[in-house]
């Protein structure tokens, strides 16, 4: 299922399908999507399908792999991509409004994907927009098309019903952490979390999970959980969220996968990580099959381009 | 709003004496959680210097409840979304609507399914927390437990009132 609204000031009758939240979504709809993006991975799809359309790339905040990856599958669908990268490029630096600047970007393009600092600025988008509106990030909301490469990506190496997979790192503002959490709950996935004091999954996502019928153990040390575990999933520890350098490194290092701490892990345990990394996985575990996030990068782009035919075809 | 039945007297009989006057038009609001009265005429957006002609009872005692507050003002009827408002934070409270000392009508409140532009979101990066032309929307949790910003997924739990705008 996916998010249809009526635009603000659209004619009557024209309805729109976005993809917002990782929650508009069933797991039938979620499986039909990545049962799409494994057909176009065998390079089986259209080269033209989006031939004359134009993608709108609004990013008011970095990025490298979601900005390049949606821009790589719209250019290998034969479409063209137009964009804005950051605020001071454009008129939102003169005062003007997301809602004004979605209507009028709705006239340039056939689609729109959007990456705010605000949470619910995608939503905001999908009301005012005539073009279908994909959320490429909303501060530490939703990352639908994160989730489902993460998911596309664990399909590839295990089904995922009933696995145990862990979240480990700062899970409280990563919005990758709590749109996959949610996406796992539709699996019957008993989930672990492993976080700092402090930046654990927010409480209200825990209650919502856990009323799923999803079951969450929570643990103080990797050490604890790592041999029973099919994926872990790893997130980056900001360190702008300690008071002082000494904390940060002190937490960080507690939490860094190295190829010991895997010695006597699950033969097919996978390491997954949305990047970009910096000290919380050891160079050396690259080498090593558990390693599975540069081929997770890399699948996003027949994923995105499962979602933009999803929402432009 | 659902439709009670039996309009009643307006003036509220305390002991030997009459607490609260009778109001010739307006509107009185009964059956308030006991100690909501103050966040209810918060909602009627009468604070500091008023005109308003308002009597409020608080912890009065009540036959149903034990205790309950009361609310009158004169001259005044009110909009669906300060009765919404009140179904907030007083799922119990009845309207009675007076005119010319008579109650002409008398209805309860009803919680809706979705609030509007009544609450403000309590999470600061909220897109609703901008200069965005839109108005907060909130669904109402199952059983009244709370509300869930339809932009950003927040969940106000408790204390309501505290966001009520």
């Amino acid at each position: 299922m996916r998010h249809t609204s009526h635009p603000a000031h659209a004619p009557e009758g024209l309805y729109t399908h976005h993809i917002i939240s990782i929650g508009d979504f069933d797991r039938s709809a979620i499986d039909r999507l990545l049962d799409h993006a494994v057909q176009i991975g065998k390079n089986k799809y259209d080269k033209n399908a989006l031939d004359g359309k134009i993608l709108a790339v609004l990013f008011f905040e970095p990025s490298t792999r979601t900005r390049m990856s949606f821009e790589s599958a719209m250019a290998r669908l034969g479409g063209s991509s137009i964009s804005v990268s950051s605020v001071e490029a454009c008129s939102m630096a003169k005062g003007e409004t997301l809602a004004d600047t979605v209507r009028v970007v709705s006239g340039y393009a056939d689609a729109i994907v959007i990456r705010h600092p605000k949470e619910g600025a995608a939503r905001l988008a999908a009301e005012f927009a005539t073009v279908p509106v994909i959320n490429a990030g909303d501060g530490a909301g939703q990352h639908p098309s994160q989730t489902l490469l993460d998911l596309y990506t664990i399909r590839q190496s295990m089904k995922i019903d009933g696995i145990d997979v862990a979240l480990v790192g700062d899970l409280r503002y990563g919005r990758t952490a709590h749109s996959l959490a949610s996406a796992l709950s539709l699996y019957g996935v008993r989930l672990h979390t492993v976080s700092p004091p402090g930046l654990e999954l927010p409480p209200g996502l825990v209650n919502n999970l856990t009323e799923q019928g999803m079951e969450i153990v929570v643990h103080e040390t990797l050490e604890e959980v790592v041999n029973d575990l099919d994926v872990l999933y790893v997130t980056r520890v900001q360190r702008e969220r300690f008071p002082d350098p000494a904390s940060y490194f002190n937490v960080a290092s507690s939490y860094r996968i190295t190829p010991e701490l895997l010695a006597r892990a699950k033969k097919h345990l996978i390491v997954l990580h949305p990047l970009p990394r910096v000290d919380e996985i050891d160079p050396r575990l690259d080498a090593t099959p558990h390693a599975k996030y540069f081929e997770q990068s890399k699948n996003g782009v027949p994923v995105r381009m499962a979602m933009l035919l999803d929402v432009m075809k | 709003m659902k439709h009670i039945a039996a309009p009643a007297d307006t003036g509220e009989e305390i002991g030997e004496g009459l607490l609260i006057r009778r109001i010739k038009n307006g509107t009185v609001i009964d059956h308030i959680d006991a100690g909501e009265a103050l966040n209810v005429v918060k909602i009627l957006g009468i604070a500091g210097t008023t005109l308003e002609s308002l009597s409020i009872a608080t912890n009065v005692p009540s036959k149903n409840k034990g205790k309950k507050d009361i609310v009158k003002i004169s001259n005044r009827e009110l909009l669906k979304e300060e009765v919404d408002r009140i179904a907030l934070i007083s799922p119990n409270a009845t309207i009675n609507i007076i005119r010319n000392f008579k109650v002409c009508e008398k209805e309860g409140v009803e919680v809706p399914t979705m609030i509007v532009g009544s609450v403000r979101c309590p999470n600061p990066g909220c897109i609703t927390r901008t200069n965005e032309p839109i108005k907060s929307r909130f669904a109402v949790l199952p059983g009244g437990k709370g509300l869930r910003c339809l932009y950003c997924d927040s969940v106000i739990s408790k204390d309501i009132t505290s966001y009520i705008i």
